[in-house]
C-alpha cells in the first residue's frame, strides 16, 4: 500500500516512519532507530518503557499499560492480559490459565474473545482478541508517535518462533486495522542477538549463540548458528512452567505463610487479596535483582488487615531455586536438542525481564565453561538491558527494511532465498602435521556455515620458512574427556556449612567427585585437497581462502603473504 | 569479516611430495543440511540482494525450497501423548494427591521414569487444554475443577527433580513383579520372566546403564558381571514419599518432632527392607538361573576333560616307560647274545687257527722230511733230524700264525731239496733280519 487511492485521486505515501514493537503476553516494547543508528526505546506517557500488554475499561474509558495492569486488582473483569498467544487460535488449542485473574477469554466461532464492559453500556461487548490486539497496538503506535512527534505508520513485530501463519495472519490483520503498515514480522531471539551484533563496537565474527527468552509467563530459548553475520536457528524450545510469574509465585506463597502464621487467613483465598498480593510481590523480586533486602508493604490485604514484611536475596533464591533449576535445565535441553555440547556455544544471551535476576545469569554461567560469554547485567557489566533487546532488535530491522516495499521484503523472505545448505562439518587445515593422526584441525568454514561462502584465514609457517603443506580436510566436533589425575587426599578439617537452612536441599555429604576435564576438539574428517607453497620466507605467513559455492563446490587460493602468486585450486561438487 | 590469524605453523611439505601446479584435491565436501536463514540483519539483506537479483518467487518455488529443510520447531499438537482417561480418575479429588498416579493423569503412563522433561511439560499442556475450567464450562459441562488441580499437583511433582525420584520410589506402577515359584519353575521362562524384573528394578541405580539380565547366548563374563553388580546395587531409593503428614509449625512442637522422628525411622526401616528385598530377588534369579548351572556343568565337564586328559597322559607317560624299559632289555638281551655268539666265533677261529698253525707246522715239519732232511743219498741219521727239526722248531717258535701259514704255503708241495732250503734259508734270513733270530743259531738251515 505504497500509493493509495483516495476520491480517484492518487496522494504520494506519507514518508515512512518505521518502529520496532516487542509484543509480549507480559510487556510490549516500542523502539525507534534515529539518524545516528542507535535504537532507542522509547517510554509511554507514562514513562514506562515496558509497557505492560494490558487493556481496562473503566465506564468506556480504556486504559493501558502499568494503568490498566493495576486494575487488576479492583477491576479484573473488565481487564484483558496475557493475550498475545491467544492471537490467531482456536479457543480449544489454547492454555487461559494465564489469564486467570483477569477477563477469561471465551470460543468466538474459530477465534478467541473477551466478554467485557469497554463502553459505558449495562451489557458487555464481545470483544475478539485481534480487536484487542489492534487496539492494544493503536496504543503502543499513539505512544510512539508522540515521542518522535510525527506518525508511525511502519512496523517491525517480534513474535516466538513458534508463532503460526495462522497467527501472524490475524496479527498482521490487527496492524492493519490499526492502520500501520506491518512490514515484518520478526522471531524474538533474531531480534535479540541482532541487538548485540549491530553494535558498532561488535565484531562478526562465527559463533554459536543461545537465547534465553525469559518473560513473564514462558521461557524460550533458542541455540542459533551466527555465520558471517547471518543466523541460522538450530534448535529450540518452549516453556510455560518456568517463567517471570512462577517467581512471582514463590513470593506470593512466602509471604502468604507468613501472614497466615500471624493472622490465621490465607490471603490468597479472595481474588482481590491474591491480585494485591501479586503485584506487590512481582515489585518485591525487581527489586531484589538490584538490592540485598526488599521490603513488601500492602495495605488492608485481607480482611481489613495490613501487611508488610521484608525479604532477603539470598531467602528469595533458596525458595525459587526450583524455579531456576527448570530454567537452566531447559537451556541445557535445548542445546540437547541442537545436537551440540555446552563447550560449543560460545555465547549465552539473557534476554526478557526474568533475566534481570542475578542468580538465573550465574546459574547458567556455571554450566557454561569460561569462555562463554553470558551477556546479562550481573555477568556482564556493557550487557544491553534484556527487557530491551527484543524491541531494539526490531527497531534495527525496521531501518533497515523502511525504504522496501512490503512486497520486496516478502521476496527476499521467501524460502528460494532464506533455505540455504549449510555445511555439516567444519572445513579447514591441518597444522603441525600434514598426517591426520597428529595435526591439529582448524576450522576455516564452521560447521553450520550457509552457502555460498568464503572465509580467509592466514597461518603461520615453520620457523625456517620453506615449503609447506596445506592439507585441507572436514572437521567433525568432539568433545575429549579426560580423566582428573588422583588428587592426593587432603586430611584438613572440612569447611561445613554451617548455615543449614530448613529448604530442602539435598544435603550433600558425599565427597564431591573430581570432575572429568571436558574439552572441544576435532576429529580429522575427508581430506579435501592437498596445496604445496614453496620457497616461503622465514618468518612467513601464508593465507588461504576457502571458498564453498552454493553446489558444495570448493575453491582454494593460498599464497604466501605478501607474495603476488599463489596456488589456486578447485575440489569438484560431490554428487549428493 | 576480518582475516582471522593462526600461531600455529603449517607443517613442512613431505620430501617428494609433487602435484601438478602444487594443488591436489582428495575427496568432497560431505552432505549438507538444508535450513533456513532468518531474514534478518544488514547481512541478510546482502545475501538476499545477491540470491535475488530482483527476481520474485511462486508459490510451487516456496514448497520445492522448503522441500527438505531440517524442522526445528515442533508442532504443538505432536499427538505422542495420548492415552484414554479412566473415567475413575478423572473423579479424583487433588487432596488425596498422594494416592493418584501423576503419571497416567498427564497421560504418560507407558513412560513413566522414562519420560522426559520436555513430555511432562507437552503432556500437561495437552491436559490443561482440556481440563481447564474454563474449558469445561465452555463445553458445558461443570466448573468442578478437582482433575484439573489433580493435573497442576502432578506436574508441580514430575517437573522438580527431587520430588520426582521421592515418586518414582515408590511408583508400584513402574514395578514388574518377580515371578512366583511356581511361574519360576516353568522350563524355559527364565528371561521372559525376568527380564523385565531387572529392566525395571534399574531405574533406581545411581550407576547408569546397569547390565541387563541377558539370555541364553550370554558370555559367562557378563552373566558374573551381572550378578555382582546388582549383588553391589547402588540404589537412589528412597521413602519420604510415604512419610506421615508432619503437623503445622507452631501446632505443638513435640507433636511435630515425633512425626519427623516416626518419619525418619520408618524410612530406614524401607530402605533397608528394600535391600533385602532386592537381594532376595537377586538370589532367587541366580538359583533359578540355568546359565549358572550350565556353566557349572560346563566347567566341571571342562575340569574333567582336563582330568581325563592329565590321567591320559599319564597313562600314557608310564605306558612309554614300560615300554622302552622293555625295549632296554630287549636290546641288552640282544647284545648279551652277540657278545655269547662271537665268543664262541672266537674259539672256533682260535681252534681253526690252532688247527691250521698245527697244520702248517706238519707241513713244515713235513717239508723237510720230504726232502730226507737234506740229506741228499741215504737215510739222514738221527743226529742230523734232531739238529734239522730242532732248527724248524726253533724257526716254527719265532712265526706268527700268518706267517707260519705263509712259509707253508710256500713250501707246500716243494719236493726238491735244493727248493724247500731255500724258501728255509731265505725265511731264516728274514727272521734274522727282523732280529728275531741270531745269525748263526741255526746250522742247517742257514746258507
Ligand atoms: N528487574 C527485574 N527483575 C526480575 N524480574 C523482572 C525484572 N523486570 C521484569 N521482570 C519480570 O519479567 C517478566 C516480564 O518479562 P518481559 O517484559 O520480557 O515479558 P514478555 O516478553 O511479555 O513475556 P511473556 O510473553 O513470556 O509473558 C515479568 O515476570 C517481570 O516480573
Amino acid at each position: 500500500m505504497s500509493a493509495e487511492e483516495d476520491n480517484g485521486v492518487t496522494v504520494t505515501p506519507p514518508e515512512r516512519l518505521a518502529i520496532g514493537i516487542a509484543f509480549g503476553n507480559s510487556n510490549s516494547s516500542i523502539a525507534h532507530t534515529g539518524s545516528d543508528g542507535k535504537p532507542v526505546v522509547i517510554a509511554n506517557e507514562e514513562g514506562d518503557r515496558q509497557i505492560p500488554s494490558v487493556l481496562s475499561y473503566i465506564e468506556g474509558e480504556e486504559f493501558h499499560g502499568n494503568q490498566a495492569k493495576t486494575q487488576l486488582i479492583r477491576n479484573s473483569k473488565n481487564t484483558v492480559a496475557y493475550f498475545r498467544d491467544y492471537i490467531g487460535k482456536s479457543f480449544d488449542s489454547i492454555d487461559p490459565s494465564a489469564s486467570h485473574a483477569s477477563a477469561h477469554p471465551q470460543k468466538h466461532d474459530k477465534t478467541v474473545a473477551f466478554s467485557i464492559h469497554d463502553t459505558s453500556s449495562e451489557s458487555p461487548n464481545t470483544v475478539t482478541v485481534q480487536e484487542i490486539a489492534s487496539r492494544h497496538l493503536k496504543r503502543l503506535i499513539s505512544s510512539a508517535s508522540d515521542f518522535l512527534g510525527q506518525s508511525v505508520n511502519a512496523v517491525v513485530i517480534t513474535v516466538p518462533t513458534n508463532f503460526s501463519e495462522d497467527q501472524k495472519k490475524e496479527l498482521e490483520a490487527a496492524a492493519r486495522d490499526a492502520k500501520v503498515e506491518l512490514l515484518q514480522f520478526i522471531p524474538e531471539p533474531i531480534a535479540a542477538a541482532l541487538a548485540y551484533d549491530a553494535r558498532p563496537e561488535t565484531e562478526v565474527r562465527d559463533k554459536i549463540i543461545v537465547v534465553a527468552d525469559l518473560g513473564g509467563t514462558r521461557s524460550d530459548v533458542t541455540v542459533l548458528a551466527s555465520r558471517g553475520g547471518m543466523y541460522s536457528i538450530l534448535a529450540t524450545s518452549h516453556d510455560y512452567e518456568f517463567a517471570g510469574q512462577n517467581l512471582d509465585q514463590v513470593l506470593i506463597d512466602h509471604f502468604a505463610k507468613e501472614f497466615i502464621k500471624k493472622n490465621k487467613s490465607d490471603p490468597r483465598e479472595n481474588p482481590r487479596g491474591l491480585a494485591k498480593l501479586k503485584h506487590e510481590s512481582e515489585a518485591t523480586k525487581k527489586a531484589l535483582s538490584l538490592g540485598t533486602n526488599a521490603t513488601i508493604s500492602i495495605e488492608s490485604l485481607s480482611e481489613g488487615i495490613d501487611f508488610s514484611s521484608t525479604v532477603n536475596r539470598i531467602r528469595y533464591e533458596t525458595l525459587a531455586n526450583k524455579v531456576f533449576g527448570g530454567i537452566t535445565r531447559l537451556i541445557e535441553d535445548t542445546v540437547k536438542k541442537a545436537e551440540l555440547d555446552l563447550l560449543d556455544v560460545d555465547e549465552v544471551i539473557l534476554s526478557g525481564g526474568t533475566s534481570h535476576t542475578p542468580k538465573i545469569a550465574s546459574n547458567i554461567a556455571t554450566i557454561f565453561s569460561q569462555t562463554t560469554r553470558v551477556l546479562a547485567p550481573s555477568t556482564l557489566a556493557t550487557a544491553i538491558n534484556p527487557s530491551e533487546l527484543t524491541a531494539r532488535g526490531a527497531a534495527i530491522q525496521a531501518s533497515l527494511v523502511q525504504e522496501f516495499d512490503v512486497d520486496d521484503i516478502v521476496q527476499s523472505a521467501h524460502p528460494m532465498v532464506t533455505v540455504a545448505p549449510h555445511l555439516h562439518n567444519a572445513i579447514g587445515v591441518l597444522l603441525l602435521s600434514g598426517d591426520a593422526s597428529r595435526g591439529i584441525f582448524r576450522p576455516v568454514l564452521d560447521p553450520e556455515t550457509p552457502v555460498p561462502a568464503k572465509r580467509t584465514v592466514t597461518f603461520a609457517t615453520p620457523r625456517e620458512g620453506g615449503d609447506v603443506l596445506i592439507k585441507i580436510c572436514e572437521g567433525i566436533r568432539d568433545i575429549k574427556v579426560t580423566k582428573p589425575e588422583p588428587k592426593p587426599k587432603t586430611n584438613g578439617a572440612t569447611v561445613k556449612d554451617a548455615d543449614e537452612d530448613d529448604s530442602d536441599m539435598s544435603d550433600s555429604d558425599e565427597e564431591e567427585e573430581e570432575e572429568d576435564l571436558r574439552e572441544r576438539a576435532w576429529k580429522v574428517g575427508t581430506e579435501l585437497a592437498e596445496v604445496a607453497i614453496k620457497g616461503v620466507k622465514k618468518g612467513g605467513k601464508v593465507e588461504i581462502t576457502l571458498n564453498v559455492n552454493a553446489e558444495l563446490g570448493l575453491q582454494v587460493v593460498a599464497r604466501e603473504v605478501g607474495s603476488k602468486t599463489g596456488v589456486r585450486g578447485v575440489v569438484e561438487k560431490p554428487e549428493h | 569479516m576480518a582475516a582471522a590469524h593462526v600461531a600455529l605453523p603449517l607443517p613442512v611439505l613431505p620430501q617428494g611430495w609433487t602435484a601438478e601446479k602444487d594443488f591436489k584435491p582428495l575427496g568432497k565436501i560431505s552432505k549438507p543440511i538444508q535450513r533456513s536463514i532468518e531474514p534478518v540483519g544488514p547481512h541478510f539483506l546482502a545475501h538476499a540482494r545477491r540470491k535475488r537479483h530482483h527476481r520474485t518467487f511462486s508459490e510451487d518455488e516456496r514448497i520445492q525450497a522448503q522441500e527438505n529443510v531440517k524442522k526445528v520447531e515442533d508442532d504443538d499438537d505432536a499427538g505422542e501423548i495420548s492415552e484414554p482417561e479412566d473415567p475413575v480418575m478423572l473423579q479424583r479429588d487433588a487432596k488425596d494427591w498422594k494416592g493418584q498416579d501423576h503419571y497416567a493423569v498427564l497421560g504418560l503412563s507407558k513412560y513413566r521414569h522414562r519420560a522426559t522433561e520436555e513430555q511432562i511439560k507437552r503432556a500437561h499442556r495437552k491436559k490443561v487444554l482440556r481440563h481447564h475450567p474454563d474449558k469445561r464450562a465452555a463445553s458445558g459441562g461443570t466448573e468442578d475443577d478437582s482433575f484439573f488441580k489433580c493435573i497442576q499437583k502432578a506436574t508441580e511433582i514430575l517437573l522438580d527433580p527431587m520430588r520426582r525420584q521421592q515418586f518414582d520410589s515408590v511408583d508400584e506402577n513402574a514395578d514388574v513383579e518377580p515371578p512366583t515359584k511356581k511361574d519360576a519353575a516353568q522350563k524355559g521362562k527364565f528371561f521372559k520372566l525376568w527380564g523385565p524384573v531387572f529392566e525395571s528394578e534399574a531405574r533406581f541405580s545411581k550407576i547408569q546403564p546397569v547390565p541387563l539380565l541377558g539370555d541364553d547366548s550370554s558370555t559367562k563374563d557378563h552373566v558374573e558381571n551381572f550378578y555382582n553388580f546388582w549383588y553391589n546395587f547402588d540404589s537412589w531409593r528412597s521413602f519420604e514419599y510415604q512419610d506421615e503428614d508432619v503437623p503445622d509449625d507452631n501446632e505443638n512442637r513435640d507433636q511435630k518432632r515425633h512425626v519427623e522422628r516416626k518419619n525418619n525411622n520408618a524410612r530406614k526401616k524401607k530402605k533397608t527392607e528394600d535391600t533385602a528385598r532386592l537381594r532376595h530377588l537377586v538370589d532367587d534369579a541366580l538359583a533359578g538361573d540355568e546359565r549358572i548351572k550350565r556353566f557349572r556343568t560346563e566347567e566341571r565337564a571342562n575340569k574333567n576333560k582336563k582330568k581325563n586328559e592329565r590321567e591320559a597322559a599319564e597313562r600314557k607317560a608310564k605306558e612309554d616307560a614300560e615300554a622302552a624299559k622293555l625295549e632296554a632289555a630287549r636290546k641288552e638281551k640282544e647284545a648279551e647274545e652277540l657278545a655269547k655268539a662271537s665268543k664262541v666265533d672266537a674259539k672256533k677261529a682260535k681252534e681253526a687257527a690252532k688247527n691250521a698253525a698245527k697244520k702248517n707246522k706238519r707241513v713244515l715239519k713235513g717239508s723237510v722230511k720230504d726232502v730226507n732232511y737234506f740229506v741228499e743219498s741215504g737215510d739222514a741219521n738221527a743226529n742230523v733230524v734232531d739238529s734239522v727239526l730242532n732248527e724248524v722248531d726253533a724257526v716254527i717258535a719265532k712265526l706268527e700264525p700268518e706267517e707260519l701259514a705263509d712259509l707253508a704255503a710256500k713250501l707246500n708241495g716243494k719236493k726238491d731239496i735244493a727248493g724247500v732250503k731255500g724258501i728255509w734259508i731265505e725265511e731264516v734270513k728274514r727272521l734274522e733280519g727282523a732280529g728275531k733270530l741270531k745269525t748263526g743259531d741255526m746250522k742247517v738251515l742257514a746258507a
